[in-house]
């Protein structure tokens, strides 16, 4: 038995080193991403700003009225709503789902709670805020119930079972607008995207917040190991005794108050609802948001930290477009390059292509 | 890794690819040398080199995990090689993709039949080079020349007919015959017998041998050894991802031949012998099922399992073994019929409904049903115990770290990394990972399908013997396999299955395999069984 006592000593000899942990880490190509979005901005504003005689610097964060205030501010405040829909759709994509409908749901939510506000006693209230977002959550919360019926216990293909509410749901909030904008006025509901609290942007806190939860409930537990496990092989994970149809449902749930979540942040941005437009085609983007940051869409293994940096990296994009001086309608065109490099990134076959190229050809090794 | 190596008592460090004589070879269709391939940190072929000389039954030998498949995969193109050469026909060649190897008359038939059941014998045989006219594809040019592929092989096999009406065995040869029609210098059967009765492996050395005699090249990988023996000219044995000798089979023993190939002493597998050792003494049943059935699987079965016993299933393919099992374990739901746990009446909707009444069923099929690839050896173990705890209670960190060591040391897991991922480990290691998972629920009974199907001899004994060891220690075992040899030599009884039912039971003293192929064939003494049936189930 001395045999068992040397390979892990051989092999812990043989694990890389930090450098090479750093290059072999699926964050890598995101993060340098992110960073190369922040060069261009930096370089872009620098430049801009120059020909006016001026100085500006992109990652400069200042504090104004008492909290801070900054280009990078504003991307972590913008990106909550893509960051908060992608998260939950990181754990439904893990366990081999996808979910379409979060667009619908978070208009929902935002209907919900514009007209819970409208008809409050006090409209301006606190009480009132809070019960319209109660209100408008535990709606979500029934969607998600809905959507995980479908998917967990019908086996319906996630991404028809979805669609149902993807379709239905715009519609559903219609009814509850009644087909109109609605308008709020609640200095606590609108703080959800423009309040600031300890300097730092309430919109901002709740989606950190939200990561740090899913981190916790996901690999502080089991929770997460069994997600993947169900991703990658449901049928060896149901053998096991693992209770596939309770995690999807979980998950499911999870993505929708995800998603009622951003709804909220989304109309307490404009003080407003248009059951139409809000979080419209927000699920994309947020798909977009799972997929940079390393999640396969086959299931399995995924990482949080990965998709708040595609998140990052969606909302710094769409600004760096006016920045370099690009009509912002060409935003769309830029994702789809970045949707392209992402594929070819996760292609086996282009990757190997890579591979072959960076190896160093052996010279003499059989003469 | 390394260790094996050192420790090997036998003096083969010094062999090499030229260990042949002289005499007889002529220019090698097919040379490998010094290949090594490196996934991750496991070095998966460590300068290997492989000759394949023209009209020879070449076998590649090697327990599970030995590199068969990396070094078929490295010449076929599927896994680019880290250094060393392929020489084909005396250029050197580094194939990239599969079609690259096949271009250059590299034809693999795979363990799985992955062809289209739902096309023709002759469209399958031709499928992507099917002769055109007029720009649409000429039916009877394809079918002209399927069938006289087909008869270059002996094979009574009509072109016309869909390639899913026919049995496995049938579709296998029509791989081979895909292969042969590309014009094939080499062809690499990997496993291709694992699913074939007598008859069919019979007409598959047939076609073997007429491919041999037109000068082709065979690589043939198989678990049988009677079998390599049977066809086989020369054979190349590898061991941890190292070559160890190449050989005629003519001039090695069975015993010298698995000596090689386990660089071991054999007495893990002699020193099994437990047979109808186990005395019933227990009067409570672990567990009892009365007229258990479902529709199109099994018909009403009776079966009573004891503490502390094994009780073998034997059967043929289809006879409703596996399906006795799933039901056993609540993998299926039964239409009807009782089952009782430990005197309580259980009726099981769900695998979590047994498990949470200690019984714990290790699927046959390993890939679709036991093995989650992307996760590590730690997680694939604790999967069950996880499960069964629910998410909210993880287990803890110094538990974790604890079983897992423990069971890579007691099962002789490698590598011994429980952050390996398990998709990188061996057929044999994964199902000892696979058992390892079921024991740390500590089960009352333990159902195996086919629990040593595919691996190596190695692996194979030390599953058995920790089957020994379990039942010896009180567990209930219900040990599935195909291996006559080895239900016999485990099982203190012995249930036969036939046309989806149970056709025998009886104490396993000395039972023979003759015995058990006279009953599944119809001949056995039918009254004198269920007698013992009768009294074994009180």
């Amino acid at each position: 038995m001395t045999d068992t006592l040397t390979p892990p000593a051989a092999e812990r000899a043989a694990r890389p080193g930090p450098g090479a942990r750093i290059l072999a880490s699926p964050l890598l190509w995101p993060v340098v991403a992110l960073l190369l979005l922040v060069v261009i901005n930096t370089l872009a504003l620098a430049f801009d700003f120059a020909g006016r005689g001026e100085t500006s610097f992109f990652l400069n964060v200042r504090i104004q009225d008492g909290h801070l205030y900054g280009n990078i501010i504003d991307i972590a405040r913008n990106s909550a709503p893509v960051l908060l829909v992608a998260l939950g759709m990181t754990l439904i994509i893990a366990t081999r789902g996808i979910d379409l409908s979060v667009g619908a749901i978070a208009a929902i939510a935002g209907a919900v709670a514009c007209t819970r506000l409208v008809g409050a006693a006090d409209e301006g209230a606190v009480t009132a805020a809070i019960m319209a977002c109660t209100w408008a959550l535990a709606v979500c919360v029934l969607l998600g119930l809905w959507n995980g019926f479908l998917v967990a216990v019908l086996g319906i293909q996630p991404i028809l079972a979805t669609l149902v509410l993807m379709v239905a749901g715009r519609g559903l909030a219609m009814l509850v607008t009644d087909g109109q904008i609605t308008t709020v006025h609640n200095d606590t509901f609108s703080d959800l995207a423009t309040g600031f609290v300890l300097g730092l942007p309430v919109a901002s806190l709740i989606a950190v917040g939200m990561v740090v939860v899913a981190a916790v409930l996901t690999r502080r537990t089991a929770l997460g190991m069994l997600i993947e496990a169900v991703g990658i092989n449901p049928e060896a994970s149901r053998l096991a005794g693992v209770r596939a149809r309770t995690i999807i449902w979980t998950v499911y749930v999870f993505g929708a108050f995800c998603a009622g979540l951003a709804g909220l942040i989304i109309a307490a941005n404009t003080n407003s609802v248009n059951a139409n437009s809000l979080g419209l085609w927000i699920e994309l983007d947020a798909i977009l948001a799972v997929v940079i940051g390393g999640t396969a869409l086959t299931g399995g293994r995924f990482s949080l930290a990965g998709t708040l940096v595609g998140a990052l990296f969606i909302t710094t994009l769409a600004r760096t477009i006016p920045n370099v001086g690009i009509p912002s309608e060409a935003n769309y065109l830029f994702k789809a390059v970045v949707v392209v490099a992402v594929c070819l990134l996760q292609s086996p076959r282009a990757r190997a292509a890579l591979r072959v190229r960076r190896r160093p050809v052996p010279k003499g090794a059989h003469s | 890794m390394t260790t094996t190596h050192e420790e090997r008592p036998v003096t083969t460090t010094t062999q090499n690819a030229g260990g042949v004589p002289a005499a007889q070879t002529p220019e090698p269709v097919i040379e490998m040398r010094d290949i090594s391939i490196t996934f991750g940190n496991v070095r998966a072929l460590d300068g290997v080199s492989l000759r394949l000389l023209p009209g020879e039954v070449h076998a590649l030998m090697g327990e599970n995990g030995a590199g068969k498949s990396t070094l078929i995969k490295a010449l076929t193109g599927v896994y680019t090689i880290d250094s060393g050469t392929i020489v084909v026909g005396g250029e050197e060649h580094q194939f990239s993709t599969p079609a690259a190897a096949q271009a250059a008359g590299i034809s693999t038939v795979y363990q799985e039949v992955n062809l289209v059941p739902n096309l023709t014998v002759a469209e399958n045989m031709l499928l992507g080079r099917e002769p055109r006219f007029l720009g649409g594809i000429n039916v009877r040019a394809m079918n002209r020349r399927a069938a006289a592929t087909l008869e270059r092989l002996g094979l009574d096999i009509d072109p016309r007919s869909m390639l899913g009406d026919h049995p496995i065995a049938i579709q296998q040869l029509v791989a081979i015959a895909r292969a042969v029609d590309v014009e094939a210098r080499v062809v690499i059967l990997d496993e291709p017998t694992s699913s074939l009765d007598a008859d069919e492996v019979e007409k598959l050395f047939e076609v073997m041998r007429r491919l041999r005699a037109d000068g082709v090249a065979i690589v043939f990988v198989s678990h049988f050894l009677d079998q390599i023996y049977e066809i086989a000219d020369r054979m190349t044995i590898l061991r941890n991802g190292r070559l160890v000798e190449e050989r005629m089979v003519a001039d090695t023993t069975q015993l010298q031949l698995v000596q090689l190939m386990i660089g071991r002493e054999l007495e893990a597998l002699e020193r099994l012998d437990r047979a109808a050792t186990h005395q019933v003494t227990t009067t409570e049943p672990v567990l009892k099922a009365v007229g258990l059935s479902r529709k199109g699987s099994l018909e009403a079965t009776d079966l009573c399992l004891y503490d502390g016993e094994v009780v073998g299933v034997a059967g043929l393919l289809g006879s409703g073994r596996t399906e006795l099992a799933r039901l056993l374990f609540g993998a299926d739901t039964a239409d009807n019929g009782t089952l009782e746990i430990r005197s309580a009446r259980r009726r099981l909707r769900s695998p979590r409904h047994a498990i949470d009444r200690k019984v714990a069923f290790s699927s046959e099929d390993r890939k679709a049903e036991g093995v989650i690839a992307d996760l590590t050896v730690a997680d694939n173990m604790l999967l069950a115990l996880q499960a069964s705890r629910g998410w909210l209670r993880p287990i803890p960190q110094a538990t974790r770290n604890r079983l897992v060591a423990d069971y890579i040391e007691a099962l002789d897991i490698r590598p011994a990394d429980p952050n390996a991922l398990m998709r990188n480990l061996s057929g044999g290691n994964q199902q000892k990972v696979l058992l390892a998972r079921w024991l740390i629920t500590e089960p009352e009974l333990l159902i195996l399908d086919e629990p040593t199907r595919g691996i190596d001899i190695g692996a194979k004994a030390q599953i058995q013997a920790k089957v020994a060891e379990l039942a010896g220690k009180g567990m209930s075992v219900v040990f599935i396999s195909a291996e006559l040899e080895e239900v016999l030599r485990l099982s203190d009884r012995l249930v036969v299955m036939r046309d989806r039912r149970k056709i025998d039971e009886r104490r396993n003293h000395d039972v023979t395999v003759s015995d058990v192929l006279e009953i599944i064939a119809g001949q056995g003494d039918a009254a004198g069984s269920r007698t013992e049936e009768e009294t074994s189930r009180d």
